[in-house]
């Protein structure tokens, strides 16, 4: 009752602190480049002009994990590599996601073989699988848009 | 002199419209051939084409594909001729979308088409099985099985007439 007159027609918006908290990770999420492959290629065209990540507020590919929050693995992982996007995980401060991004990162894809992890999931919990050989920059941008769509409906009792 | 040279280009992109396509409310359109995901087809009638060869698992250079056939009957038709695809599956992730399955099927059943929405929270609901691949039956068609008159839909491929 105090403010309320001295704002005068201003109005008072008011929320939830989650929905707060969670509006603020999904509109200022950097990604941190893990391109392995061909479909980092699109991962960029996603960057560049004609697909402009930076309208969700992802304009940087942070190239460092400790200032990242979500990892997008494009491209086939080598059992040598494995270790290496491991500790990258590791390094990226709480909280992270990650998007495996096309075929080779969600599954092992074409190559079916001993030198290809198959799939991501096997060493980092992955949250949206983006199919596609490469996928289109729009077929990325709706996997990101998933995840925030998952993001929106995060629990302040889950995070404890 | 120097720096109106040097922002010439600048300048010049200044007054040009951004290219940016605002992605999730408005799209660019798909190449005509763009392959995206597949669909199975069916006849105008309302049959499946599909007769469970097993062809396109044969092509498949990632083995996405996963067909089991059955026995087609007059009482419980699916497909013409002896056989029809009693499961077939296509995982979305192990699919490279080359089009081989297009080319090797002999009745034109899969076709890739221009969809290509195609993420997944869990790995498990990235494998679309037949419900989710067929296209309803045309309007005015019924659904399958079908039950039919003993001789009629004999043929998995129609008889070809010779050319004149």
């Amino acid at each position: 009752m105090g403010i309320t007159p001295k704002l005068g027609e201003l109005g008072v918006v008011t929320t939830r602190l989650e929905d707060a908290i969670n509006w603020g990770r999904t509109r200022a999420m950097w990604p941190m480049l893990f391109g392995l492959a061909c479909c980092a290629i699109e991962m960029m065209s996603a960057q560049a002009a004609n697909y402009d990540m930076s309208r969700f507020g992802m304009e940087l590919m942070r190239p460092s994990p400790r200032q990242s929050d979500l990892m997008i693995v494009a491209g086939r992982v080598t059992r040598k590599m494995a270790p290496v996007l491991r500790q990258l995980y590791d390094q990226m401060p709480e909280p992270k996601w990650v998007v495996s991004m096309g075929d080779c990162a969600s599954c092992g894809g074409i190559f079916n073989n001993y030198a290809i992890v198959q799939g991501v999931d096997e060493i980092v919990p992955v949250d949206v699988y983006v199919a596609g050989c490469p996928p289109r920059p729009e077929q990325l941008i709706h996997g990101i848009m998933m995840l925030h769509e998952r993001i929106k409906h995060d629990r302040i009792s889950d995070w404890a | 002199m120097n720096l109106i040279n040097g922002f010439a280009t600048t300048i010049k992109h200044l007054l040009e419209r951004p290219v940016t396509v605002q992605y999730p409310e408005q799209e660019r359109a798909v190449r005509e051939r763009f392959k995206g995901r597949h669909a199975l087809k069916r006849y105008d009638n309302g049959l499946e084409k599909c007769i469970g060869c097993s062809l396109c698992a044969a092509a498949c250079p990632a083995d996405a594909i996963w067909v089991e056939a059955a026995e087609n009957t007059d009482e419980e038709r699916y497909s013409p001729g002896e056989r029809y695809a009693k499961t077939y599956e296509i995982n979305m992730l192990r699919c490279i979308f080359c089009g081989y399955c297009e080319d090797a099927c002999p009745t034109e059943a899969i076709v890739l088409e221009h969809k290509y929405r195609l993420s997944f929270h869990d790995r498990r609901d990235a494998i679309y099985t037949k419900e989710r691949l067929l296209d309803p039956p045309p309007a005015g068609a019924p659904d399958t099985p079908w039950v039919t008159e003993p001789g009629t839909f004999d043929r998995a491929i129609p008889i070809m007439q010779d050319p004149d």
